[in-house]
């Protein structure tokens, strides 16, 4: 297919998107808003950590630390100086969090100062961890995750401890934006994957001792996949303080991490777009599978709602799809047009050929 | 045979290598001149590869200094040796099995980009000019090499001897002085022997490569080398034109007690991925 043709397809699934996004913003309510929402920032969260785990294959367990760090740093600067105030009762914030605060229209500004300093995060973590050969870095990036999470529960004059911190303003048209840095994210990441640091990345997770033979330096490229999928973890942590506008160190936990190892396995590890699939699936089967929690009476027999019974069923799920589909939904490639364009015209033809063959 | 005013291209000055206990290499000096191929041959355990993983970067050697084109290279990465101009391929082979035949070579390529992260991003003309130059540049090496056909192709499914010859292609994109090859012949038969024999002589005179050729069967490196070096227990026990080794009584004695070795079925010496 024509590169020309391809872009346009890919532009008209833009608009496609947007137009729906325009529509959903005026149209639904508050909770099918939500559910959008949590599916884009689940499209941040999961196509970033694709990029370590998946595309250069180092395992990475700190994506909640990641997040952690983005969500309370985007908060600190958004949260209005007086609510501040509301929230730290016990122990003021420290100066100049205290006295100043970012007006609520300058949130990308907080939004990238959270990517920033998840990345400075990322890339501090990655110093000690991808110097060594081996599984040093899940062991480290698991410890930092815990470390952020220690941090958030203890540093009460940042943080505010277990309480939390809420009353995080609402954003105005949050869809467009979760969805724009949904948009921006795959086509940030895909870009860099396509690119001569993706092979170089895609090289060291086929094979890291033949790639540093062929010139590959190995810590410079880890690190990069490492800080930029800390950069854009720390996006999808301030979109959700957003979202949910009380944040506090329990929604950070390796639960977290687990949800997205989930979805990049499922989507099948190194493809960006299985990454895309996989996180608006899973944020919906996550709300149909609400049934399965709640109290169930049928006739004369009460059935008492169990919590937990949803990733019951989700884990039950990923070992069906492991076993039919080993390498994941898009078995490690790329959904592209061109891929589209072979099934469909290979379907047409064996259907022609079928019924060439019947006729004989 | 040294042109260039007598400078070796690559010496090696009393390295040793060591591995806890076990002495791999001991001692071991060796001198290339521009343009020559030499062999290096000797049983297995011989310390063969651990010569091409001192030299490369791989380890660092316990004693002893490596000088490649009069600069000491002891220590470094693997990357920095390969940006000076060494390449070497592997005993089992070492490709990138996901990406396409054509992507291999690319890897290769990325070191010399000019461009930075965020022009890769965001498609600067700069990176673009250049994508499209490394690409064109593949290809030509692919054609160079006889693998244009299956440019688009994933590397593991290609067939055995054309996955070494990939091997190779990827070195070679390297733009190396000096190409080091490890046991390329493995595992081929006798007809793909000696059409990657041929390959290989075709490859040093068109890229004006100097090459280490490491075989594990001497009749093979007979050929083609004018020169073969003879390792064994790590030590340098001969060097001399194929003839000179061929009649050697101590390089005949350790290709025997190889032999005698294997048939008793002790293992004990065996191989180590390259
Ligand atoms: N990384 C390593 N760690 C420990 N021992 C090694 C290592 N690499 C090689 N050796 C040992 O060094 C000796 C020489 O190995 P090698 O150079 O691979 O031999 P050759 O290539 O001649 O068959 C062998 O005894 C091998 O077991
Ligand atoms: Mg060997």
């Amino acid at each position: 297919m024509k590169s020309i043709y391809k872009t346009g397809l890919t532009l008209a699934g833009l608009a496609l998107l947007f137009l729906l996004i325009g529509w959903a913003n005026g149209h639904l309510n508050e909770y099918y808003s939500r559910v959008l929402n949590t599916a884009a920032i689940y499209i941040v969260a999961a196509v970033s950590y694709n990029l370590i785990n998946g595309v250069a294959g180092q395992f990475s367990l700190g994506p909640n630390g990641f997040m952690a760090i983005g969500a309370y740093v985007t908060t600190l600067l958004i949260l209005p100086v007086s609510q501040k105030q509301a929230v730290w009762f016990l122990q003021p914030l420290v100066w100049p969090l205290r006295a100043y605060s970012l007006p609520l229209w300058l949130f990308p500004v907080a939004l990238l100062a959270g990517g920033a300093a998840a990345a400075l995060g990322a890339f501090l973590i990655g110093i000690p961890a991808l110097r060594l050969r081996g599984d040093y870095l899940a062991i480290a990036t698991f410890g930092f995750g815990e470390i952020i999470f220690v941090l958030a529960n203890n540093i009460i004059p940042l943080t505010n401890g277990p309480l939390g911190i809420k009353g995080i303003p609402n954003l105005p048209y949050l869809l467009w934006v979760t969805w724009g840095c949904a948009v921006l994210t795959v086509l940030a990441v895909t870009s860099l994957v396509n690119s001569s640091f993706g092979r170089a990345l895609k090289a060291i997770r086929e094979d890291e001792v033949a790639a540093e033979a062929m010139g590959v330096a190995l810590f410079r490229h880890k690190m990069l996949a490492l800080v930029v999928s800390g950069f854009f973890g720390g996006i999808a942590g301030g979109l959700l303080a957003f979202l949910v506008s009380t944040i506090s160190p329990s929604a950070f936990t390796f639960f977290m991490t687990f949800t997205l190892l989930i979805i990049i396995v499922l989507g099948g590890l190194g493809s960006t777009t299985g990454a895309v699939v996989t996180a608006v699936i899973y944020t919906v089967l996550q709300e149909l599978l609400r049934v399965v929690e709640s109290p169930l009476d049928l006739g004369p027999v009460h059935i008492p709602g169990i919590s937990g019974m949803r990733m019951v069923v989700i884990s039950a799920l990923l070992i069906a799809v492991m076993l039919f589909y080993r390498r994941g939904l898009f078995g490690g490639r790329e959904f592209s047009w061109d891929w589209l364009w072979q099934k469909w015209t290979k379907r047409k033809g064996t259907s022609w050929n079928q019924t060439a063959a019947s006729r004989s | 045979m040294e042109p260039n005013g007598g400078q070796p291209l690559l010496s090696l000055r009393n390295v040793t290598m060591q591995f806890g206990g076990l002495t791999a290499l001991d001692d071991f000096s060796l001198e290339l001149a521009p343009g020559e191929l030499l062999g290096l041959i000797g049983p297995n355990g011989a310390g063969k590869t651990t010569v091409f993983n001192v030299i490369t970067g791989q380890f660092a050697p316990t004693r002893g200094r490596i000088l490649f084109q009069g600069r000491d290279i002891t220590g470094w990465r693997p990357d920095r040796v390969t940006a000076a101009g060494i390449a070497r391929t592997f005993q089992n082979i070492r490709l990138f099995g996901g990406l396409s035949v054509l992507e291999n070579v690319l890897v290769a390529y990325h070191v010399r980009l000019r461009s930075g992260v965020l022009g890769a991003i965001f498609r600067s003309r700069l990176y673009r000019r250049e994508e499209e130059q490394m690409r064109r540049e593949g290809m030509a090496l692919l054609e160079r090499v006889g693998l244009a056909e299956v440019a688009r192709e994933e590397a593991h499914g290609l067939p055995y001897g054309q996955q070494r010859r990939l091997e190779i292609a990827r070195a070679l994109a390297t733009h190396p002085r000096l190409l080091l090859l490890d046991e390329p012949a493995a595992g081929m038969n006798p007809e793909e022997t000696r059409q990657l024999m041929g390959f290989i002589q075709h490859i040093r005179r068109e890229f004006q490569l100097t090459i280490l050729l490491i075989e594990h069967d001497m009749q093979l490196v007979m050929g083609i080398c004018e020169r073969i070096r003879v390792l064994d227990y790590g030590q340098s026990i001969a060097e001399g034109t194929p003839e000179q080794i061929q009649r050697n009584p101590r390089v005949i004695q350790a290709y025997l007690g190889q032999a005698e070795a294997d048939e008793e079925g002790q293992g004990a010496r065996h191989d180590v991925a390259g």
